[in-house]
């Protein structure tokens, strides 16, 4: 075979083992067209908007680069006199006014559906926490079983401080995904626990930002079943690369399905909090807890970072008196980036890290705190 | 030291004293001008660290917080501590040389506005080295990340913030005054240089916003310290607040940092292209109607924090419409190439490269109007990417292409124009590596301020990063190249430049200390 | 100009300029009633208007028309009281009046005060909501322990939109026990 022949042979070959694995995602230049409606809409107004702009751009371009061969001194040019013309000025002001014009159409029809959020089959409440997200499914019926729950980024820090090779997912996993059904129309109330955040899922082509003490609505329609990931787009702090979006959007019968479930283990963790656990359930259990909210600040070794995020290895706290540990950690601390966790984790796996804490690390206490105590302070506050 | 003016008295003063008491247009620009370079540098060493961080996925090298840090400190110094004080040291040297002047209307009290930013930025600096680490929350300090949650270095940046704002309105207030007042016979508005103009328009500008962006720490500092509410929705406030506030100020700055740059090209590229600017009184018109409509787009930096549809729809509208004039401008710099006789040294390169990138930085910008696309773009990389394009091939160019213009008028010396060309093309190509693969970056879905990210985005970060290295270590031939023009190099003319019209090139080369002090001849004074 | 002349000009316009700058200071300060003014004129951000002031007994049921209003609860930022709705949602015809409560416990064993912030989606029903009574009008402050039901009494106006037939209403609880709040009544919405 020829030389070239040879060559080009082995760049088609390159070519399509490139573009066959998922190489092609990293080298990917658009936007995604996404699976709903809206974001197909979006996609095709955002084309609009590029081709319009590379048109302009060639011709105005095209000129510059015609006017620097030719036009230069060394070639013998001698420079033209004309400085001015009205008529042309008009020319090139009215030509993009209409241009803007033509652009503002789709734009306003777009943007005026985006905000139709009415006549919704389910509304899911999105509360943007530091740093972690908080889905509430809302219910008719106040008797009828919560569906509430956090979803945190599930990647394992080893992963992210480069101990352990990275997984295909690494940073948009999560423990608990949000999940909605294909071919309704899905109503989200954003709000934040604490500063701003922002809800994106590029393939639905929603992106609301989460404001403190108010609530944003959008709405989606996703059309196929799949996983779709989002970030947060708001810096929120330390975290904030952080704290992935997940959502399955899934056919009804399975979606009603994992509904009924997550009612079912909503009841059954709550009957767990009688349970009686042992040291070594609690320690495995605790370390857990610890490690997928509490070592992004704390660190796995309990060293923290002070003095902004203070060592409970070896902590006062930690080995002093349980009552205050207990409450410092239901209860946060007010003016700092300590979360109330009572509002986050349930009574089994708060009972677990507070044993974990006050043992690892050399901490040693001896303490074992059981599920039903801390379900009892929950309840009484005393 | 005597302090007495002496009327035989032709130079300046020796030693340091010169420079702290100074109170000539020429000196306080070289002041300006020499802080803003180190404050560039400073700044861009903060990208470098980011961009080291971002090579790969992972971390490697910082803490997020120490990252959050860095984005934000890099923001500051970029905006407040390079790019604002550059344009007031062209201005400061070269106004008061354009319109026949002696000096600036208010020397002493230029004098300060200068002496106010060591000072404003040695406190916001000193913030890396407190405990509580300097500020975290973005250059762009939304409530309450930057209220309730901010780290304690916040008060200092909250006063580091006053003081560069009082520099600037003093500046601003000066510059005014000078335009207006200061002309010399014959010197009508028409007849200004456009860097006059954009300027005089822009001191307009920094007069009506920046009192608005010390309202709006100073609201913070109440909500920090004394228990007010204004963006707490505890206490009836709201954060949205805080971000109208802010971008109603933030929309003009960007501006502000950008219409000194179209006067500074609606300079070079005439003289250049040895063919009049075409269409001067359009360049007037247009800078007026630009700088008009910056006051009423602001809320499209805040397209997703749940504004209702008629609002939204309105800044979409308003938005799109500054693309008329601004297209208006750079048709109008093409007309003024197209059948002139051109030359490409070093200003004429970063003027052309300025036309086109930041022509395509407006693209971008035209496609972040469209409301719905935004929810795409927006606080993604997409975003940075445009920015960038606008404020770094962009306005930052413009600087570096006025500071080779102008030079041999400074020193009296012509600069290496080999060194010259080969710091443009490594900027030019580092700029574009280092920014071109961040639009896909945000298309693909990576959003801003982020100090990992998924894999799929490995590859354009690490292109990136290299093109950040090249940009960077590239300023260290322009600090060469300055400091060698400054101890010496081929003796430049009054004129410099063939086809350089206006008065500054009237003068000799070194520009002496005291010029004007009799008004010019104003058969000198051309028509624009 | 002579010197006194030079003086006296010099002084007239150092008053002037403390006076302008006494009215700026002085506009700070009148713009809490502006402010207050201009929210309840255009009823921005969600923000449900004042409390309702006139009668009920004006009020005219729309019966052909329904509008679910859905209500939810969230505490701010480490706000350890209990905080949940009595009902999730009801169904109400423009004009009718109704009352449901929220059900506030503080669990610790110090005294709290709290603030509930309300918000509506969409925002362009804010306006439509009026609340006769709210517990979000005052600071709530309760002992050790204590545990409230707090009553929200409101109505749908008649005007609201045809295209709106579900809105929500949120509260955000804040915990503001630290906040000294010397004669200043919070949260007059």
């Amino acid at each position: 075979m020829l030389p070239k022949a040879k060559l080009w042979l082995g760049l088609i070959i390159s070519a399509a083992i490139v573009w066959s694995t998922n190489l092609q995602a990293a080298w990917e230049l658009n936007m995604p067209q996404g699976v709903t409606q809206i974001s197909r809409d979006t996609y095709d107004l955002h084309m609009q908007i590029l081709w319009w702009c590379v048109a302009i751009g060639v011709v105005v371009f095209g000129v510059m680069l015609v006017s620097i061969i030719l036009h230069r001194k060394s070639r013998g040019a001698v420079s033209a006199t004309f400085h001015e013309s009205t008529k042309v000025e008009i020319i090139w002001t009215l030509i993009p006014f209409v241009i803007l014009i033509l652009m503002a159409i789709p734009a306003t029809r777009v943007l005026t559906e985006a905000y139709d959020s009415s006549e919704s089959d389910l509304d899911i409440m999105v509360v943007g926490y530091q740093w972690r997200w908080e889905y509430k499914y809302l219910r008719e019926d106040e008797g009828e079983e919560e569906v509430s729950f956090f979803s945190a980024l599930s990647t394992p820090r080893e992963e992210i401080n480069n101990a352990l090779p990275k997984g295909e997912n690494y940073l948009l996993e999560v423990d608990n995904p949000l999940v909605i059904p294909v071919n309704k129309k899905v109503r989200f109330l954003i709000t934040s626990n604490d500063v701003i955040h922002s809800w994106w899922v590029p393939a639905f082509a929603v992106k609301k930002d989460a404001i403190p003490g108010f609530i944003n609505e959008i709405w989606t329609n996703v059309e196929e079943p799949g996983i779709y990931r989002g970030q947060c787009t708001e810096l929120c702090g330390l975290e904030h690369g952080f704290m992935p979006i997940v959502v399955h959007a899934v056919e009804q019968e399975e979606y009603d399905a994992w509904y009924a479930d997550r009612q079912e283990s909503a009841r059954t963790t709550r009957a767990m909090a009688d349970n009686v656990v042992t040291a070594e359930e609690s320690m495995i259990a605790g370390e857990q807890v610890y490690l997928r909210n509490c070592s992004a600040c704390h660190q796995p070794t309990g060293a923290g970072m002070p003095p902004v995020f203070p060592a409970i290895a070896g902590s006062a706290i930690a080995t002093g008196p349980l009552r205050a540990n207990i409450d410092l950690l239901l209860n946060g601390v007010t003016g700092t980036a300590m979360p109330a966790f009572r509002n986050q984790l349930n009574p089994i796996e708060l009972a677990a890290v507070i044993t974990y804490v006050r043992n690892a690390w050399g901490n040693n206490t001896g303490d074992l705190i059981q599920p039903a105590e801390v379900n009892q302070i929950l309840q009484e506050g005393q | 030291m005597s302090a007495a003016h002496d009327d035989h008295h032709h130079g300046p003063a020796k030693g340091l004293s010169r420079w702290l008491f100074t109170t000539n247009h020429k000196d306080i620009g070289t002041l300006y001008l020499w802080f803003s370079f180190s404050m560039f540098l400073l700044g861009g060493t903060f990208a470098m660290i980011i961009r080291a961080e971002l090579f790969q996925p992972g971390l490697q090298f910082v803490e997020p917080n120490f990252f959050n840090q860095m984005t934000t400190m890099h923001g500051l110094i970029m905006v407040f501590g390079a790019v604002m004080p550059a344009f007031v040291g062209l201005a400061n040297w070269m106004i008061p040389l354009m319109i026949g002047a002696p000096d600036m209307a208010l020397p002493r009290m230029n004098n300060w506005s200068f002496w106010i930013l060591p000072f404003a930025f040695a406190m916001l600096t000193s913030t890396l080295f407190m405990a509580s680490g300097a500020p975290n929350f973005g250059w762009t300090f939304y409530a309450p990340l930057s209220t309730t949650y901010a780290p304690s270095s916040v008060t200092f940046f909250i006063f580091a913030v006053h003081m560069m704002g009082a520099s600037s309105i003093m500046g601003a207030i000066n510059i005014i005054a000078t335009i207006l007042n200061m002309r010399a016979p014959g010197m009508t508005l028409m007849k200004m240089p456009l860097f006059v103009w954009t300027w005089l328009i822009t001191a307009y500008l920094l007069i009506a916003v920046m009192p608005v962006l010390a309202g709006v720490v100073t609201m913070m500092l109440f909500d920090i310290h004394f228990g007010t509410s204004f963006f707490n929705a505890a206490g009836g406030g709201d954060p949205v607040l805080f971000q109208h506030l802010f971008w109603f100020f933030g929309h003009p700055e960007v501006y502000i940092m950008i219409l000194p740059a179209f006067g500074i090209v609606s300079a070079i590229i005439p003289t250049f292209a040895r063919k009049r600017l075409f269409g001067y009184s359009s360049m007037v018109y247009a800078t007026a109607s630009i700088a008009f409509l910056s006051f009423i787009v602001w809320a499209h930096h805040m397209f997703t924090v749940g504004m209702p549809l008629a609002g939204e729809l309105f800044f979409m509208y308003a938005t799109m419409l500054i693309a008329v004039p601004t297209g208006v401008k750079v048709f109008n710099w093409v007309s003024t190439m197209f059948r002139g006789s051109m030359t490409f040294e070093t200003p004429m390169l970063f003027a052309i490269a300025f036309v086109v990138l930041f022509t395509m930085g407006g693209f971008t910008g035209l496609m972040l109007a469209i409301t719905p696309a935004d929810f795409q773009y927006h606080d993604t990389y997409f975003v940075v990417a445009h920015f960038h394009y606008v404020l770094v091939p962009g306005a930052v160019f413009s600087i570096m292409a006025a500071a080779y213009y102008w030079l041999p008028k400074w020193t009296g010396n012509m600069y290496d124009e080999k060194l010259g060309k080969l710091h443009f093309w490594l900027s030019f190509i580092g700029v574009n590596i280092l920014f071109f693969p961040q639009h896909f970056l945000g298309l693909a879905g990576m959003p801003r301020r982020i100090p990992d990210y998924a894999l799929q985005f490995t590859d354009f970060n690490m292109i990136s990063s290299i093109g950040g290295f090249l940009f960077g270590a590239s300023q260290l031939i322009l600090l060469f190249v300055v400091i060698k023009c400054i101890k010496g190099g081929k003796k430049a003319t009054a004129e410099v430049w063939e086809g350089a019209q206006g008065l500054e090139w009237t003068v000799a080369s070194p520009a002496p200390y005291h010029t004007f002090t009799t008004p010019p001849d104003p058969k000198l004074i051309h028509v624009q | 100009m002579s010197n006194e002349k030079k003086s006296s000009t010099n002084k007239k316009l150092v008053v002037k300029l403390f006076l302008i700058v006494g009215g700026m200071f002085a506009f700070g300060f009148l713009l809490v009633p502006l402010y207050d003014v201009i929210c309840d004129i255009t009823g921005l951000n969600g923000k449900t208007a004042g409390r309702y002031a006139a009668g009920e007994s004006q009020l005219v049921v729309q019966e052909d028309r329904k509008v679910t209003v859905q209500f939810t609860a969230q505490k701010n930022a480490g706000m350890s009281w209990e905080f949940k709705p009595e009902v999730s949602q009801v169904i109400v015809s423009p004009g009718q009046v109704m009352v449901v409560s929220y059900k506030a416990k503080n669990p610790n064993d110090f005294a709290m005060t709290g603030q509930a912030i309300p918000s509506v989606a969409p925002s362009a029903a804010a306006a439509y909501l009026n609340k006769i009574e709210c517990f979000c009008f005052e600071e709530q402050k309760l002992e050790a322990g204590e545990e409230v039901d707090m009553a929200l009494r409101f109505f749908v106006d008649e005007n609201i939109p045809e295209q709106i037939s579900k809105l929500t209403l949120s509260y955000s609880l804040f915990d503001i026990t630290d906040y000294e709040l010397v004669g200043v009544e919070l949260a007059k919405n």
